[in-house]
């Protein structure tokens, strides 16, 4: 909307957009002018004064994205940003490809911030939300160790993840003058029916009864021993392999046992995996077990990890001798398919 | 004008079935407003007090359905106070005592008694339908009664409502000559469920078409109830989790494949991720879907569920999603209307992973999309022009970024230009919700353009008087307007007193008016009923148990700020239910 006329802040006589007003004043049918444009005459004349400083023409809106300017328009324009080149946010207004526009962004921000290369940041993301473990892609570094691929971005990763923290939170001192206290919490904010809050506090409630939090944040389970003082937990959110868990389990439980570890330092008898044959209980001390949804107790590592993880609800070393009732049932288990 | 005979005009009226048409047709002359008071059979009344129940059945004496809407939005926060009103009795009573034909009650935001339930299954002998929305105040006793005595029963919808569970086994008291039923939603109850009435009461409801349980009803009883209930179109599961080795995960499976009419699946209260390949056979067919109680589910689960999901129109997903989650709805769902994004953990800060990368991957995918509500970390200027390019048929667009006051992280500014941006675009926009931080010049913005805004939610925004006056001015259409923690005052509550005639409410919370200024208000409209409410005397926990609070009069000195104001226009005047800590000037 182009018009040079336009300067009332009432929209009551849309019609007359095109006009300008001092001509084409509209009559209704008793041959009056329509009130409300007279209103908004009135208002744009108290303001008449103050016309300058809205500059109602400059921040006249068009759809292009910050930086892009036509030649005419005036130089102070609201959202030209800060004294960054305007480059940066100069995007062509042709229809962009998804990525030049994201990646721009990233770009834009991460050089500032930190020089790194967009592949870094772009893998990263994608690492954290591919790889199998991750449930809460935004936050756990941790769970990317499993995925190849992010390995050599892990270094790059970090930094710009701790960067971009760093300045969201300056950017948010820069920006709070009008905020009470943002970061206490608002009654009312964020402004989530206490019915969906209730709901879900009480589904991580029940998770956690489970003995395992499901989802974002970690996955504790009681890890019980025959014989030892007392049980650990652990985050099985920390591990993507069965080797993983049990040579840290071992390493947790040694100093229950006395000279009890194989030659590999391993706890326990090699652990099965879904592929190999079910007898292992070669009179092996101690064997990893646990107690799943149904409450049925099994053989650590009939099952692919993924459904391991999300099954398990309680890990206990038994030993070897204890557990051999438990390999049919695992087997039995295990041939249903799925 | 009547060149027909009344019942001829009458049957075209049948045709006019929009509430604003037929408020329309009955301004043209004096007999078509007789002929069409007397023909309506849909009443929707957007205020239960703007006017008395009376009046509506005096106007409407043909009524058959009631739709009410009793407390303000903002209640859903926490913002207004427990016992602050909205009860539906004394219409209940009004009605049963005019005995009118009474057939179908919608109700949202109101708080409704036991005895109101009675009475409703007592009084009105053709009553079949029931839908309560964000309601309180019932337990599962009323539920009994309306179970046992409606014989004709087609619908009893119960969405997000706080039940109180008094262990009624309300779904046994169905009589088994009930069979009527098409839409049955209990999800928000928190008992314990007779399953095997449940599945008797399915199995004799051939014409089922909408069944949503609760956390109660689990996998194994939901499969049973699927095997009675083929013909379902809209599903809400309860309980989702189980060994998939199992015989029950196997056979309901199997059951799942033989429902080829659902197009809408939601609840999942608890849902583990293994178990969602069940749903996928379903999936190709869903028009709806809604996983935003399905805590749990990791973005890479939730992302293989939706690229089955190629036929989607509603979505409404936790922000696990992530937004790269978003991009791949993008890529799949181009059929997608309705976008709800919500947080997982609203209090975790940095917990959240979506951002403004996830809404600009959809605005380029999901061209039709018209309605949103997208909770975020952050957002930019660039990112909402991007949207407002992409996407100009808005008619709802609410952002609430976690942050209430945050700039724009690129560039430090507010967020003015971004919503600009919006309101500029997209000319059909009836409700805006804002957040980020705001000066007066978004207001501007909304005030020069959006032409078609109906409702408006204001927070933590605007510099001076001057924002809330353009959106006065601006905004013709503008029929709800709520302000919270925002520099308005009295000059902006003022400025155009005959404005709230034609709106519906105004509320304003925390911001700069003063009592004066809504007494000088109050005298000059006396067709609004100005509520100044203050329950800051209370504690949050007394005001939940209804503690004694002290009474609010208009004798305070007229220069302290009011802490929460409610005004909407009436012709019921003053209400006789306020409790002590409202005042009406």
């Amino acid at each position: 909307m182009e018009d040079e006329g336009q300067n009332d802040v009432s929209v009551a006589s849309s019609s007359t957009v095109d006009c300008d007003l001092e001509e084409h004043r509209e009559l209704n049918y008793l041959g009056l002018s329509d009130c409300s444009s007279a209103e908004s005459y009135r208002l744009t004349s108290l303001s008449g004064d103050r016309k300058n400083d809205l500059n109602l023409k400059a921040t006249e809106l068009r759809l292009g994205l910050p930086g892009f300017q036509s030649p005419k328009r005036e130089p102070n324009l609201h959202f030209v940003s800060s004294g960054k080149p305007d480059e940066k946010l100069l995007f062509p207004l042709l229809p962009l490809s998804q990525k030049s526009v994201v990646t721009g962004n990233k770009r834009g921000f991460s050089e500032v911030n930190d020089p790194i290369p967009k592949e870094g940041n772009w893998m990263f993301r994608a690492s954290e939300n591919e790889g199998p473990d991750s449930s809460n892609p935004g936050i756990k570094i941790k769970q990317s160790v499993g995925t190849a691929g992010a390995q050599s971005n892990l270094g790059n990763g970090i930094p710009s993840k701790q960067s971009k923290e760093h300045s969201l939170a300056t950017s948010q001192n820069n920006a709070s003058n009008n905020a009470p206290a943002a970061k206490a919490q608002v009654v009312g904010w964020p402004p989530v029916r206490s019915f969906r809050k209730n709901s879900l506090v009480s589904t991580s409630r029940n998770n956690e009864e489970v003995d395992g939090k499901l989802g974002a944040g970690a996955l504790f389970i009681k890890v019980s021993m025959d014989g030892a003082p007392y049980l650990r937990k652990v985050d099985l959110h920390n591990y993507s392999t069965y080797q993983e868990l049990s040579s840290a389990l071992g390493k947790m439980f040694s100093c229950f046992i006395v000279g009890q570890c194989g030659s590999s330092g391993n706890l326990f008898k090699e652990m099965q995996t879904a592929d190999s044959s079910k007898d292992l209980l070669h009179g092996s001390e101690y064997v990893l077990t646990y107690e799943d949804k149904d409450g049925d107790w099994m053989l650590v590592g009939d099952v692919p990890w993924n459904m391991f993880m999300n099954t398990c609800k309680k890990l206990k070393i038994m030993k070897g001798s204890d557990a051999i009732g438990l390999a049919p049932t695992a087997a039995e288990k295990s041939t249903r398919g799925y | 004008m009547n060149y027909f005979p009344d019942e001829v005009i009458e049957q075209v009226f049948d045709y006019v079935t929009s509430h604003q048409d037929r408020n329309s047709i009955s301004l043209v002359c004096k007999s078509w407003y007789r002929i069409e008071r007397l023909s309506r059979q849909r009443v929707f009344i957007g205020n239960c007090y703007s006017i008395s129940p009376d009046k509506v059945i005096e106007r409407f004496p043909a009524i058959r359905s009631l739709s009410l809407k009793g407390k303000p939005h903002f209640a859903d926060f926490n913002l207004v106070p427990y016992d602050w009103g909205g009860h539906v009795y004394p219409w209940i009573v009004a009605m049963a005592k005019s005995k009118v034909n009474l057939e179908e009650i919608r109700l949202k935001r109101m708080v409704v008694s036991d005895e109101s339930l009675e009475l409703i299954s007592s009084s009105f002998a053709n009553f079949t339908s029931l839908v309560l929305v964000s309601c309180e105040g019932f337990t599962t006793n009323g539920l009994k009664a309306v179970a046992a005595n409606c014989s004709l029963l087609r619908e009893l919808d119960l969405q997000e409502n706080e039940v109180e569970d008094h262990r009624s086994q309300w779904l046994n008291h169905f009589p088994e000559s009930s069979t009527s039923l098409v839409t049955l939603n209990f999800s928000c109850l928190k008992g314990e469920i007779n399953l095997a009435a449940l599945e008797r009461l399915v199995a004799r409801s051939p014409n089922l078409k909408t069944l949503r349980v609760n956390r109660a009803v689990t996998l194994d009883s939901l499969q049973k109830i699927l095997s009675w209930a083929p013909q379902l179109m809209d599903l809400g599961v309860g309980s989702f989790i189980h060994d998939p080795d199992s015989e029950t995960f196997y056979k309901l499976k199997n059951t799942i494949v033989q429902c080829k009419s659902i197009t809408s699946l939601s609840g999942f209260l608890e849902v583990a991720p293994y178990c969602l390949p069940a749903i996928y056979p379903v999936c190709s067919n869903l028009t709806s879907l809604n996983l935003s109680y399905a805590l749990g589910i990791p973005a890479s689960e939730l992302i293989k569920l939706i690229r089955h999901c190629k036929r989607l129109q509603r979505l409404w997903i936790l922000d696990c999603i992530g937004d790269k989650g978003l991009e791949v709805v993008a890529s799949n769902c181009k059929d997608l209307q309705e976008l709800r994004v919500f947080p997982s953990d609203p209090f975790g800060a940095g917990n959240t992973v979506v951002t403004e990368e996830g809404l600009v991957a959809i605005s380029f995918g999901c061209k039709k999309l018209n309605s949103l509500l997208y909770f975020c970390h952050q957002m930019t200027n660039a990112a909402l022009i991007t949207v407002a390019n992409n996407c100009p048929n808005f008619v709802r667009f609410r952002l609430c970024i976690l942050d209430p006051t945050k700039a724009d992280p690129l560039t430090q500014q507010p967020l003015d230009e971004g919503f600009g941006a919006i309101v500029q675009s997209c000319k059909g926009l009836k409700r805006l919700s804002l957040s980020g931080l705001l000066t007066d010049m978004v207001f501007l913005y909304i005030g020069m353009y959006a032409e078609q805004l109906e409702m408006l939610s204001v927070a933590f925004a605007g510099k001076s008087d001057k924002g809330m006056i353009y959106v006065l001015n601006g905004c013709k259409k503008l029929r709800k307007l709520e302000v919270r923690d925002s520099p308005f005052g009295d000059a902006a509550l003022l400025a155009d007193p005959g404005k709230y005639e034609t709106m519906r409410s105004l509320w304003m919370s925390s911001c700069e008016v003063t009592l004066g200024a809504c007494k000088a208000l109050a005298r000059k409209m006396p067709m609004l009923n100005v509520e100044i409410i203050d329950d800051s005397e209370l504690t949050v926990d007394e005001a939940l148990c209804g503690g004694a609070p002290v009474a609010v009069t208009a004798d305070g000195d007229d220069k302290q700020k009011v802490e929460k104001m409610y005004l909407y226009r009436t012709l019921a005047g003053p209400r006789n239910d306020a409790p002590e800590f409202v005042c009406t000037l």
